[in-house]
């Protein structure tokens, strides 16, 4: 396998223009490509970690008491390496609109409701396993001015901070069989045979009787280009 | 076995804020050890519009050179109030802010030593995957033989160079971020 991070199988371009808002931010210039350092190697993943378990349920994270709106879901995933070693201790934060589709941001303007009891992010932290789960509401479609009639799909942010810089990542979450996947340029900025990766997967052995829905979305994190037993031979390599 | 596919990236979109703590762009406490610094930039897109919706994170050694992490083993000290990780939104104006100290030297390879710098990323929406950049010190003498900026195109060097501006007390660094065009920062692959 391609161990550059920036796959050009795997990664969406920057520039991609049905998704208008690339077209002024996509850097002209190819990037440098850098020797693996330290400070690739290393990252904030493990250091970072006070996070309280209710930070975990967004169904309750208001803080209010009360329970948020919409179709109870449960989201559990494995975080991985490019070997499929479990990373443990990743810091896994996550964001989205209500059921309704409105995200609880001064800037977001859709006539939805606001949901009194639905904060809207939520973060944990992968077990030695690698495993993260939430309990969440599943989010509502919402529409954006890209283009006439634009709706994003129903989605789920994700931020990554595992154990290096150079393997940070974020990226979002779609639900499976969702006929606005085919429309929403976002989605479709990442090449055909990856995009079935940002799909969740309904999991009935996550689905908890009389309570919520399951869902597995699992995450394979790579990069830096080499691998912490052997950082300098590999940035070594890279200079020949 | 066949290695996993990896996880592609997707913008951060514009409704992120809530994973940006109030503080989080704060790094330094009372008791943190070192020089304070303040950094100060903005984000910029193609036609020098400020970006007013991005988010800007950095990662730094300690004001010893040291990273907080299980990799970096070597016999420098610690700083229990440290961690070295930041984050800020930009704002209407597209600014972001720093209060941190002055990172370290680090290692390159074998003996020899990076300048010091602070890793920065930089996700927006309309940036499909973050950019990683960096960035140095206008007036660190070291700049002038560091390796990786050595493999910057010389007349583009120049964006990864915070200035210093004159303030009274803390250490005033400027480090805007142009995402394309004229000026365009110096990206990386990792
Ligand atoms: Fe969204």
């Amino acid at each position: 396998m391609s161990s550059t991070r920036r796959d050009p199988a795997t990664y969406p371009p920057y520039f991609y223009e049905a998704y208008r808002a690339t077209v002024r931010r996509s850097p002209r210039h190819p990037p440098v490509r850098l020797p693996v350092t330290l400070s690739e190697l290393t990252g904030p993943g493990p250091a970072v970690s006070q996070v309280s378990t209710e930070d975990a349920d967004l169904t309750r994270n208001m803080g209010t008491g009360e329970e948020a709106i919409g179709e109870r879901m449960i989201v559990v995933g494995r975080v991985t390496d490019h070997r499929d070693e479990p990373i443990a201790g990743a810091l896994v934060e996550v964001w989205q609109a209500n059921a309704a589709g409105r995200y609880r941001h001064k800037v977001d303007q859709h006539g939805a409701p606001l949901d009194p009891n639905f904060l809207g992010w939520g973060r944990c932290l992968t077990n030695a396993d690698g495993v993260y789960r939430f309990v969440t509401i599943r989010p509502g479609a919402y529409p954006w001015e890209n283009h006439p009639n634009a709706w994003r799909p129903p989605h789920i942010h994700f931020s990554l901070l595992g154990p290096a810089w150079g393997s940070r990542l974020i990226t979002q979450m779609f639900f499976p069989g969702d006929p606005l996947l085919a429309l929403d340029p976002i989605f479709n900025a990442v090449p055909a045979p990856a995009r079935e990766r940002l799909v969740a997967h309904y999991a009935h052995d996550v689905t908890q009787p009389g309570y919520a829905l399951g869902y597995r979305f699992d995450v394979v994190l790579v990069g830096p280009r080499a691998t912490p037993a052997e950082p300098f031979e590999a940035s070594a390599r890279d200079r020949q | 076995m066949s290695a996993p596919a990896p996880t592609p990236s997707l913008t951060v979109g514009p409704f992120f804020h809530g994973i940006v703590r109030p503080g989080a762009n704060v790094l330094v406490g009372p008791q943190t050890r070192g020089e304070r610094i303040r950094i100060e930039g903005c984000v910029y897109d193609g036609d020098r519009a400020p970006v007013t919706d991005a988010m800007v994170e950095i990662w730094q050694a300690n004001a010893a050179g040291r990273y907080r992490h299980p990799l970096d083993e070597r016999p420098v000290p610690l700083d229990p109030a440290f961690i070295g990780f930041g984050r800020s939104a930009t704002e209407e104006a597209g600014a972001f802010w720093f209060e941190t100290v002055r990172p370290g030297p680090v290692p390159f390879r074998g003996d020899t030593l990076q300048a010091a710098h602070i890793n920065v990323a930089v996700s927006a929406r309309g940036v499909l995957d973050h950019l990683f950049t960096r960035l140095y010190f206008e007036d660190d003498a070291a700049t002038a033989a560091d390796p990786i900026l050595r493999l910057v195109p010389p007349a583009r060097r120049a964006t990864l160079l915070a200035r210093r501006l004159p303030s009274d007390g803390t250490a005033l660094y400027r480090f805007d971020i142009v995402l394309q065009g004229d000026g365009e920062t110096v990206f990386f692959e990792l």
